[in-house]
């Protein structure tokens, strides 16, 4: 039933796209009013593509679960985002961005996937400018570019330290222009609680209307997922408090593969966290480590030390020292692992949590020198206000502390060229799907493969999709609507009337939290998965006899929203830990401790693992199906950033 | 720390809301305003009471969800603060708060500090944006734009939508957050073209709205959490051809 097969157009590399796009269906364009298609999701991968559908004349309905499409999470991206324009003609080419994020997720992507993300890039920043993004520009009037993370050349476009909430502006705009047509239809504070099947198609969804507590099926010719990431699997990550995996879980549930749910990414450069009762993770932008450099003091008697009484040779720029080519800018997955290395070896700091201090310097004295206040202000001004409303303290004048927190996952829905699912019309976009980061994503790269995604693929491959397929008329009358409607009532009866209701949602997900964190966080080992995949077993059940909701459904509930999320952030946990239990190897952001040399670095098996490890649904066991990568351009090599 | 919360509850927008006092203990000063707030509804789902509701996503000052009046400031006392950024160490020395929702016709209270701001989405859907068809836009560097007018752009940009300049303002207009988005669009060469229908069409719907109109008070950009300044409505007037 399924459809595994990753649809790669073959021939050169740069002719694939374009060889695909030609062999599309298209739909004319008097017909496209009487396609119907429901977009879950108005991040930046959902309302890009919604304003592009309904540009082009479909009907599109789309919803998300925030009370406005403008507050996706999209909104919180600082840093940037990348496209090969090679303004700064620093030797930037389609090629170079293609190898950079092949090689940065550490071979574990597709090739043609990643080729046309790279090709895609430079129209997405004329799109924005069109729509009027305020790109930061030089004083000749020209778009300005800066260095991110793992990269050698200025590829980066930004708007200050708030590039996503631009960039979301522009696409929430071009979403809003289409609204005032009639074809284009949008509910927000309303959240996919289920996936309609007929026929093995993806025909509709069953959505809770946050505010009455109402249930309706919606249905349409196709769905597309743009629900971003689940980091907060982890409860404390640095997504939104409202960010989840139910959407995609549901799609799980009813046949589509989950792809590489382990490959999440830890983030190095976070506010650490200070106490028990903390909600969420503030990130502090990659774009810092341009400038900023990183250090721990050599003597672990200085860690409780102001950093001001720490004499420049006590200092450790460890960074520097392991990776003297990549510095202060190696990829996220190396930095993170050397952070929690020099922590785990006592040379932390900070105030202690559990008896460790967790954290280390990121150090601006050296730039405010070079470039003066005024200067570093005007580049990072509101990440260091930030900062300072969150600690208290002024990193102008005292060394910020920073810690690795869960940020990005890289796995998620399983999609063919097309970005399709293994199911018939489900469609999944954005961080919702695992398609182009591999093992280990690079910085603002999440934004352009969303904004890819929702421009111009999707757009195309839906049609196509919409032009062959021969659908059945269903409405709210079919059985199978019938069904889901009730298998979502009966879910939320048992939220609310758990056999004994003791323990909030809260509850359950600080602990769920903190065993994938112990367990599938930056690293990982076989003994401690085992028993984390037992551990949260035991959590399951104990949730739906102890789950306590109270309020009423058919209301504003946000303690039944939250307990609706985190049961299925249990289940994806587990997942998880399964995942990373089978690949016996390390690789980007997945390190297994059996499998790192002496200093750290992941040892990848090629022979063995490179392949995308997508996960069936079964009620007893997940199945593993293996996607084998076959490099025809790159030669995998070690990855090394000395 | 121990605080007296007087806080607004209403079952929704049709029964009279009013205040119910809670107490709290043991708060640290480095727990967020909104955190203390959840440690709240950790104690009422003890006490098997229904939460108490209030909008947030990011929690850390740019989705604009959050939405809390405190001791009578929208956002709190704090200048350029979102409520998800205040920290309890700010209110050492003010143990006893009081909570409320934004207050305004066009934001009718949905549940307890909850309002429903899709006012703001319809002003935005009524012009709020350049008419670039989406798929088809000319090469970036082709325009270009004055690093000053960009900076100036993106100042205005950074409205977060949230409302709190709405729920001060004696009128409660949304003069303001409209003024923000005509004075980005407008400073950039690609929205200069359709300005003035824009800003006709979005004054226009802000009216429809409900939404008051603009009397000079000027508390708007003192609550703003971006701050936004009132400049954006003389750059609006000016479009307009208002001055
Ligand atoms: C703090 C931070 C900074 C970042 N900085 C950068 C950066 O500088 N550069 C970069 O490239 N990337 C960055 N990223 C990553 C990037 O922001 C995200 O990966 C990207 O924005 C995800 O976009 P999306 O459209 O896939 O999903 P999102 O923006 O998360 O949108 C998800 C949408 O789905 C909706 N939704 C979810 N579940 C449901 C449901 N069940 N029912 C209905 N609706 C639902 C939500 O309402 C929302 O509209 C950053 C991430 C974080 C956390
Ligand atoms: S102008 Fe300021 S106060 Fe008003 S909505 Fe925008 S950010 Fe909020
Ligand atoms: S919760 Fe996002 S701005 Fe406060």
């Amino acid at each position: 039933m399924s459809n595994f097969y990753a649809n790669e157009p073959t021939g050169p590399l740069e002719d694939r796209w374009e060889k695909h796009l030609f062999n599309l269906s298209l739909i004319a364009p008097q017909n496209r009013k009487n396609h119907k298609v429901i977009v879950v999701g108005t991040g930046l991968a959902g309302a890009s593509l919604c304003a592009t559908l309904g540009e082009a004349g479909y009907q599109v309905s789309s919803f998300c679960f925030q009370d406005s499409p403008r507050r996706a999470h999209s909104i919180a991206a600082q840093g940037g985002i990348n496209a090969t324009k090679d303004y700064q003609n620093d030797g930037d080419s389609v090629w170079r961005l293609f190898y950079d994020t092949i090689k940065g997720g550490d071979f574990r992507a597709r090739e043609s996937n990643v080729y046309r993300l790279a090709e895609l890039s430079g129209n997405i920043i004329d799109q924005a400018v069109a729509q009027g993004v305020p790109f930061a520009r030089e004083y000749s009037g020209y778009l300005a570019n800066r260095s991110f993370g793992g990269t050698q050349v200025s590829r980066t476009f930004y708007a200050r330290g708030q590039t996503g909430q631009q960039l979301l502006l522009g696409a929430y705009q071009a979403h809003s222009r289409q609204l005032e047509n009639d074809n284009v239809t949008h509910q927000s504070r309303a959240e996919m609680l289920e996936l309609i099947m007929v026929d093995n198609k993806a025909r509709g969804i069953v959505v809770r209307d946050l505010v009455s507590g109402e249930i309706s099926a919606h249905t349409a010719d196709c769905v597309v997922l743009c629900t971003g990431g689940y980091s907060n699997a982890f409860y404390l990550s640095t997504n939104a408090k409202g960010c989840n995996t139910s959407a995609t879980w549901r799609a799980y549930k009813q046949g589509a593969y989950f792809a590489n749910p382990s490959f999440t990414q830890i983030h190095p450069t976070c506010v650490p966290p200070t106490g028990e009762n903390q909600s969420k993770l503030t990130l502090m932008s990659e774009s810092l480590r341009n400038d900023g450099r990183i250090w721990a003091p050599k003597n672990s008697a200085d860690c409780a030390k102001n950093p001001a009484d720490i004499k420049e040779e006590d200092r450790d720029y460890f960074l520097e020292r392991m990776y003297p080519a990549f510095a202060n800018l190696v990829p996220r997955d190396v930095a993170s692992r050397a952070v929690k290395h020099i922590c785990d070896k006592g040379h932390g700091v900070g105030s202690k949590i559990h008896g460790q201090r967790l954290g280390v310097y990121l150090d601006f004295s050296a730039i405010i020198e070079k470039l003066g206040l005024e200067a570093v202000a005007e580049k990072y001004g509101n990440l260091f206000d930030m900062y300072q409303s969150i600690t208290g303290e002024d990193p102008y004048q005292t060394p910020m502390k920073i810690y690795p927190a869960p940020h990005y996952t890289m796995g998620g829905l399983w999609v063919d060229y097309n970005l399709m699912t293994t199911i018939e019309g489900l469609f999944a976009g954005g961080e919702a799907n695992f398609s182009d980061h591999g093992a280990n994503r690079l910085g603002a790269s999440a934004l352009m493969q969303g904004l890819a995604d929702g421009y111009f693929v999707l757009p195309k491959t839906i049609a196509n999709y919409l032009a062959k397929s021969v659908l059945t008329d269903v409405d709210d009358t079919h059985p199978q609507v019938i069904q889901s409607l009730k298998t979502v009532k009966d879910r939320i009866h048992q939220l609310m009337n758990a056999p004994a209701p003791k323990h909030s949602p809260e509850y359950y997900h600080q602990k769920l939290g903190k065993i994938l964190w112990e367990a599938c966080g930056m690293s990982r080992e076989a003994e401690r998965l085992n028993r984390a995949i037992d551990e949260i077993a035991e959590l399951e059940m104990h949730f739906w006899k102890n789950i306590k909701v109270t309020g009423v459904d058919k209301d504003l509930n946000q303690t039944l929203e939250r307990a609706g999320r985190v049961a299925d952030f249990i289940e994806l946990g587990k997942l998880m830990c399964q995942d990373a239990l089978m690949r016996e190897e390390s690789c980007g952001a997945h390190a297994r401790v059996e499998y790192l040399s002496e200093s750290g670095e992941a040892k990848r098996d090629d022979d063995d693992f490179s392949f995308v490890g997508a996960w069936e649904y079964r009620s007893e066991q997940p199945m593993l199906h293996k996607e084998q990568l076959n490099y025809e351009f790159i030669e995998p090599t070690v990855r090394n950033y000395k | 720390m121990n605080f007296t919360l007087h806080i607004w509850r209403q079952k929704n927008s049709n029964i009279q809301g009013e205040f119910v006092t809670y107490r709290i203990d043991n708060i640290d000063e480095d727990t967020s305003f909104l955190e203390m707030l959840d440690q709240l509804n950790e104690q009422l789902i003890a006490q098997d009471q229904d939460c108490i509701v209030f909008d947030y996503d990011c929690r850390e000052g740019i989705c604009g969800a959050c939405s809390l009046v405190i001791n009578g400031y929208p956002h709190g006392d704090k200048k350029a603060t979102t409520t998800c950024q205040l920290y309890m160490r700010d209110y050492k020395h003010q143990t006893e708060l009081w909570v409320e929702p934004w207050r305004a016709k066009s934001f009718p209270v949905i549940k307890d500090l909850t309002v429903d701001r899709s006012s703001f989405d319809s002003i935005i859907q009524s012009g709020g944006y350049v008419s670039v068809h989406t798929g088809s836009a000319p090469e970036a560097n082709a325009l270009l734009v004055d690093k000053h007018s960009a900076d100036e752009a993106f100042n205005s940009a950074t409205c977060i939508g949230c409302g709190a300049c709405v729920a001060v303002c004696p009128n409660a207009s949304a003069t303001l957050f409209v003024a923000a988005k005509i004075t980005h669009l407008s400073l950039l060469p690609q929205g200069k073209i359709e300005e003035k229908a824009r800003a006709q069409k979005m004054l226009n719907q802000m009216q429809s709205e409900g939404f008051g109109s603009c009397s000079n008070h000027r508390h708007c950009e003192r609550v703003c959490p971006k701050g936004i300044s009132v400049s954006n409505i003389t750059k609006m007037n000016q479009v307009l051809g208002w001055t």
